[in-house]
């Protein structure tokens, strides 16, 4: 006791605490469990266990069964259960353990959690949150690699996020629980336990719809979200070496688009690649090409270059790095662009 | 609940007596020992980094390998990833089930003996899939039946309702052969259902619910046995619920102390080892043979061996493989992408 007293002392003095992507997850959780007594968590082994990953780990312990709560192993269920309780004044924050495992869900997303809004003129509205770990490349069993955020950027009703660091994963999801409407939360698992960054231990929020400049550059722009922005970064990183400059934008939301940030940013370099780790077809990178075609069409110097996975199953794990992007193959588009 | 043999390997139920043999008794035990052999071997191969995360069912080997035995070879077989116990049993090859756990899909690619899909990893997935498979089989006139193996956590899915429910209206010759091993990663099943059992379910579905005790070789064999003849007689679908429990982890990922106490379990082994109660069984009737059981150990230490060295040199990975097999013709966007990885920088 007297050690955690004397640790709560030490952490209200810091301002800022290093923290792992899902370090900034659970602090994020925390801090708004801590916030608002109507938030509460809820999805398979957030409990006891703390999550699979560890996400709620030691929120139950702290805030009790009735906020952190072990439901029943039924995603169309627990989604749906959301979806009353938001709209009966609960905030709900919902794991799903991996995003693959989303489907029996999405009836309840693509059907309710997106409409409850439009079907009343406004009466209800669901003030709920899904969180989901996702993407490939850290050796899992099948359908748990799955990176599907263009089935839900597509639904008209749900906000879709992606941070790719500490610091994003807890302003983002502040702000994702504060959001009034439903947001879907996705969290890249390879960069779960990766780069440790300053996290502020106070609440703060990061603005859904805002993209953010990671390096700054001249030549050729680079956007990336999630698990992908390392890969942008150290792909742009290579390409100093060659004098080619890159604007590399960390997109953080998926819908709604920051449509500014990238049209300012095309205007700047002409040159465009995106990455992504989904499939190709359908992808959000389609959706970024409209936009820059909508805002930017006349600036290009060459075509639009997309890094993506294929339109294939994720391949289990023996594969999985064939399947992904790398920055080899993102040099490969930047020099595409350049030389076009 | 349905019980044979009791923990100290007595018959509980002089019933079946007759139909046990030294023979029958051998073979479960042979079974049952193959598979946990293999079970541990996967855990110290996932240690050893030589697979990637590895699913153990250690104390499920009665329950997998009871209900195995009784398909026959034109039967379907829907199993989880926690049934390679029970297809290893039925009938698939050993080095297969090690290249799956080493990410590889050609350890999904079933025997062409023998139906068994590929382990269904969303949960209660493969349930609708098996009354389907089972209502082909009566389209075609034939009496095979098909098994859908899945755990307690499943029976809260949606589709856990929906495959029996059509196998009820249709009455589909399948066998819903459920495993309530008492957790769902780390949830009990008292937080999981408010029923008390998970064979009273099969009431609402109006079908046959057997209880049966999942430690014991014998009961889980005639139960299954039962529904399989009930099955082919066309008298349709049985929901069974075997009891067991999951000794280990729930995968080689999990880690069981955060929500159970690990030594308690490993308390219960004496009672509750489904080897050790058949063993026990076997003794207490004159079926035991100790060079038999040391013959048998090192065969299949053997087997196992064999089967490591066949995963270890399997032919490398070929990336074009997940190109080609998404439609029988690729389509042109799978064919330039693949051109695309072809061509890409090393
Ligand atoms: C649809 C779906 N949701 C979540 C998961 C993650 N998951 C994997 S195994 C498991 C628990 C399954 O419990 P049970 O059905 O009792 O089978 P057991 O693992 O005990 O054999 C969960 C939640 C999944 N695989 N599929
Ligand atoms: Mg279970």
């Amino acid at each position: 006791m007297a050690k955690m007293l004397e640790k709560q002392a030490n952490e209200s003095m810091e301002t800022t605490k290093s923290m792992t992507l899902i370090q900034g997850v659970t602090d994020g959780l925390g801090t708004m469990l801590d916030d608002d007594e109507n938030i509460l968590v809820l999805g398979e082994d957030v409990g006891v266990n703390g999550g699979v990953f560890r996400a709620t780990d030691g929120l139950q312990e702290k805030f009790g069964e009735r906020r952190v709560v072990d439901t029943p192993l039924s995603e169309a269920g627990f989604v749906g259960a959301a979806v009353g309780m938001a709209l009966n004044g609960l905030k709900p924050v919902v794991e799903i353990q991996f995003l693959g495992f989303i489907y029996p869900a999405y009836e309840q997303i693509a059907t309710h959690v997106t409409r409850a809004r439009s079907r009343t003129m406004g009466h209800y509205h669901l003030p709920m949150v899904i969180r989901a770990p996702y993407g490939a490349g850290v050796r899992s069993p099948e359908i748990h690699s799955d990176s599907i955020e263009a089935l839900f950027t597509h639904l008209p009703g749900i906000k879709v996020v992606c941070p790719s660091n500490a610091y994003d994963a807890k302003g983002l999801l502040v702000a994702s629980i504060e959001d009034p409407d439903p947001v879907l939360f996705l969290e890249p698992m390879r960069l779960y336990r990766g780069e440790r960054v300053e996290v502020p231990t106070e609440k703060y929020s990061i603005e859904l719809g805002k993209g953010e400049r990671i390096i700054e550059g001249e030549d050729v722009t680079v956007l990336a979200w999630g698990a992908m922005v390392p890969i942008a970064k150290k792909a742009a990183e290579q390409m100093k070496e060659k004098n080619i400059s890159c604007d590399v934008i960390d997109l953080r939301t998926l819908y709604p688009l920051d449509k500014d940030i990238i049209a300012e940013s095309v205007q700047k370099t002409g040159r465009v690649v995106i990455v992504h780790e989904a499939q190709s077809t359908g992808g959000v990178g389609s959706e970024i090409t409209s936009v820059i075609n909508d805002k930017a069409f006349l600036y290009l110097k060459s075509p639009i270059e997309r890094v993506t996975g294929f339109d294939v199953p994720v391949p289990l794990f023996a594969l999985e790095n064939d399947y992904l992007p790398t920055p080899q193959r993102v040099q490969d588009a930047i020099q595409k662009v350049i030389d076009f | 609940m349905m019980e044979i043999i009791d923990k100290a390997g007595k018959f509980v139920s002089k019933e079946y007596e007759k139909e046990i043999t030294k023979e029958q008794a051998q073979k479960f035990y042979y079974h049952m020992l193959r598979i946990r052999t293999f079970d541990r071997k996967g855990k110290a191969l996932q240690r050893q980094g030589r697979i990637g995360t590895y699913v153990p069912f250690e104390g499920q080997e009665a329950s997998q390998v009871g209900s195995a035995l009784v398909l026959e070879e034109k039967d379907w077989m829907f199993p989880t990833y926690r049934d390679h116990g029970a297809t290893l049993t039925f009938g698939a090859e050993m080095d297969r089930v090690l290249l799956y756990w080493n990410g590889r899909v050609e350890g999904s690619v079933p025997s062409k003996e023998k139906n068994i899909y590929p382990a269904s990893v969303p949960i209660a997935t493969q349930l609708p899939h098996a009354t389907g498979a089972a209502m082909a089989e009566t389209y075609k006139g034939t009496n095979n039946v098909a098994i859908a193996y899945f755990g307690d956590g499943a029976t809260s899915e949606g589709d856990f309702h929906e495959g029996i429910n059509i196998a009820s209206v249709f009455q589909a010759p399948v066998v819903f052969f459920n495993q309530n091993n008492g957790f769902a990663i780390s949830v009990p099943i008292e937080k999981q259902m408010n029923s008390e059992t998970i064979a009273q379910k099969s009431e609402a579905y109006g079908i046959p619910g057997v209880r049966v005790d999942g430690m014991d070789v014998f009961a889980v064999h005639f139960a299954v046995k039962e529904a399989f003849e009930r099955a082919r007689n066309g008298e349709g679908p049985t929901l069974i619920e075997a009891v067991t429990w999951r000794f280990g982890a729930h995968t080689t990922a999990d880690d069981p102390t955060k929500y159970r106490d690990q030594e308690e379990t490993e308390k219960k082994r004496e009672e509750l080892d489904p080897i050790l109660r058949l063993e026990r069984f076997m003794k207490n009737h004159d079926m035991w043979d100790e060079d038999w059981a040391e013959k048998i150990e090192k065969e299949i230490e053997a087997e196992l061996d064999d089967a490591i060295v066949e995963m270890e040199k399997f032919q490398k990975p070929d990336p074009a493989d997940m190109f080609d097999y998404v439609f029988e013709e690729p389509t042109w966007t799978i064919q330039e992408q693949k051109e695309i990885l072809k061509g890409a920088t090393k």
